[in-house]
């Protein structure tokens, strides 16, 4: 079966005041189709930059400096920009993280909902009919009449099913949830993960669920990808990922999850130091600072390391790791 | 909507109501009086005592207001002092000219300067949009009665490309543009540069607003997305600044009036205060302050048309 979605060795680079940045170096991973996979990472691990990066949507001082996005086998990393923006939408699309923002405000739900449909032809009634049949199919009652809403008249979980609606209205072979739980509360996020999976089921999409929330990944996904400071460091199947990490940055971010708590502690566990310096990154692996197995071997940087066919991380002591 | 509208209204009609009543203190209570003006130098003090009183001016301040509002709200706005003609003829008169004058300022002045700032935000920082920064500061720096000047002294003077003075043949439509397009060019300049300005910063704003992001990941036509999903936004402010900014284009207005030697409310007021002609000055401030209420009160209704999340009053 063909891969969705491959990266190869895919590095962006950002022009700031204080020099280059690459804030993605040598990014890989594999989406198979019909598949949902998590991408896991804490705040400033590259995650925003890597869907950036996907739908070409960089900011003006971002490029992409390395390697390719494959949709489907064929690299879209340099396409013109006709051919980019004719992927978007249409091949690839995005519930992003904070439904309270990323609706126009000033625009009925209807014609927002209508304008993203300019590809297909079609009346204005078809249009508005399809648009309600998909808001029903996420699940907001009264779609006809939710039309004629505009967003500030719509609570947080169903802006969320709006924007989730409109990302699988032009059945994407690809699409990208950018932590869409984030912005609502807990009972809130259960619906739209249970209402990922059920399009995913019905439409057959693939997707890519961009998270920093291990139960959730833990629950949906089948295959994850970690990040850490701009790097691929891990990825295989959920299962095996968090019952036998291979990587020690899984490893403690795994031990730190606050699920785990078994008593009452003082403080949350934490990973010991802090994210590196961008601008002045150390040579090596880039965890090496803050891990507890780095050796001098670690002062070269890691390739990947197949644990089996499906999983691999990048790290010089993986057998040690799992043990 | 209604419900909306209905209580912009009402605030119209008391912002109204009080102004007046505050300026009608004023004007009373300055010193000097029509008597001095009207009777001349030489009239003895009995004369003027009796006509003071047969005008009702030596009546309480408060006595005098409740009688004005009492003559406005039965739709008489007093004799003009000197020429003896009703003072709505005199000021229903002029209103249309002025009307013109501040109407044609806006719509020239806010189209030009609404492309021009979401030109400039589309092209930032190239030079582009410095030309154009430096062109709406320049505008608006300038005050609107020196280009009024300069505006008659090199399109009509000099190169003869516009009328002069007046307001053109009456009933003849063309000629009335003709005659207004040099006077609404200067009071409008200063606004294309607020516009400009006031565009550009909230395009930008709304260029880095996530449902900007949104409409672009859905791949929509950049033009779509900048010039009607991030501009319908950007305008708002803009609106709402223009609505309040009548008051300082009637003011432009006065001077635009006497250098163009226009008939207008401008020029009315000019004249009759100066004459402290009071049923004048009161009846044409009452009209131009209605003028501006109901400007402001569009803007807002264009505003809320514009924007759902202002329909809404707190």
């Amino acid at each position: 079966m063909t891969d969705t979605l491959t990266i190869e060795r895919l590095s962006v680079r950002y022009d700031t005041d204080k020099g280059p940045l690459e804030a993605l170096r040598d990014v890989s991973m594999n989406v198979p189709a019909g598949q949902i996979v998590g991408v896991v990472g804490e705040s400033g691990c590259g995650k925003s930059t890597l869907i950036s990066a996907l739908l070409h949507l960089l900011p003006e001082n971002g490029r992409v400096s390395h390697g390719a996005i494959r949709l489907e086998g064929d690299n879209i990393v340099g396409a013109p920009p006709r051919r980019l923006r004719d992927l978007r939408g249409r091949d690839m699309s995005v519930v992003f993280q904070d439904p309270m923002t990323s609706l126009n405000p000033v625009l009925s739900i209807g014609r927002q909902m209508r304008d993203i449909q300019y590809r297909d032809g079609g009346s204005r009634t078809e249009k508005d009919r399809r648009s309600a049949e998909m808001l029903g199919r996420v699940g907001l009652p009264d779609p006809d009449g939710k039309l004629s809403f505009y967003p500030h008249e719509l609570s947080g979980g169903m802006r969320q099913r709006v924007a989730i609606a409109m990302a699988a209205m032009m059945q994407p072979k690809l699409l990208i949830a950018d932590e869409p739980t984030t912005a609502l509360d807990a009972t809130l996020e259960v619906q739209i993960i249970e209402l990922l999976q059920e399009l995913q089921r019905e439409l057959g999409c693939t997707i890519l669920f961009i998270s920093h929330h291990l139960g959730v990944i833990a629950e949906l996904c089948e295959r994850v990808v970690v990040m850490y400071a701009g790097e691929t460091v891990e990825e295989g199947p959920v299962a095996d990922v968090f019952l036998n990490p291979a990587h020690p940055y899984t490893r403690k971010l795994i031990e730190c999850d606050p699920g785990r708590l078994k008593q009452r502690a003082e403080t949350l566990p934490a990973i010991a130091g802090s994210l590196p310096d961008l601008t002045d990154r150390p040579k090596g692996c880039i965890f090496r600072d803050r891990c507890d197995f780095a050796t001098d071997a670690c002062a070269d940087r890691p390739d990947r390391y197949f644990v089996d066919d499906t999983h691999w991380a990048a790290c010089h002591h993986t057998d040690e790791v799992r043990k | 909507m209604l419900h909306y509208t209905l209580q912009r209204a009402a605030l119209a009609v008391a912002i109204v109501f009080v102004a007046i009543s505050a300026l009608y203190m004023v004007m009373i209570t300055l010193p000097g009086d029509p008597t001095s003006v009207l009777l001349g130098p030489r009239a003895t003090p009995e004369i003027r005592a009796e006509f003071r009183a047969q005008m009702g001016l030596d009546d309480p301040v408060l006595m005098q207001l409740a009688q004005f509002w009492g003559r406005v709200l039965s739709g008489d706005l007093g004799t003009d002092y000197y020429r003896d003609r009703p003072v709505a003829d005199a000021v229903m008169g002029a209103l249309p000219h002025t009307v013109a004058l501040v109407v044609g300022a806006i719509v020239w002045s806010a189209t030009l300067g609404i492309l021009l700032g979401a030109f400039s935000a589309d092209n930032r920082n190239t030079w582009l949009d410095r030309v154009s920064g430096v062109l709406s500061v320049g505008f608006i720096a300038a005050p609107s009665f020196v280009v009024a000047l300069y505006a008659l002294l090199f399109f009509a003077v000099t190169l003869g490309w516009f009328p002069t003075i007046g307001a053109g043949e009456p009933g003849d439509l063309g000629s009335r543009l003709y005659h207004l397009a040099l006077p609404s060019f200067a009071i409008g300049l200063a606004w294309v540069g607020y516009v400009a300005r006031i565009v550009r910063a909230s395009m930008l704003e709304a260029l880095g607003e996530n449902y900007i992001r949104t409409a672009r990941a859905f791949g929509l036509p950049r033009r779509k997305v900048i010039y009607s999903y991030a501009l319908r936004v950007a305008i708002l402010p803009a609106v709402q600044v223009l609505g309040v900014g009548i008051g300082g284009m009637l003011s432009s207005a006065v001077f635009a009036e006497i250098v163009f030697s226009r008939p207008g409310i401008g020029s009315l007021i000019y004249d009759s205060v100066s004459g402290r002609n009071y049923p004048l000055v009161m009846g044409a401030m009452l009209v131009a302050i209605g003028f501006f209420v109901t400007c402001a009160l569009v803007a807002d209704l264009i505003n809320a048309a514009l924007d759902p999340r202002h329909r809404k009053l707190s």
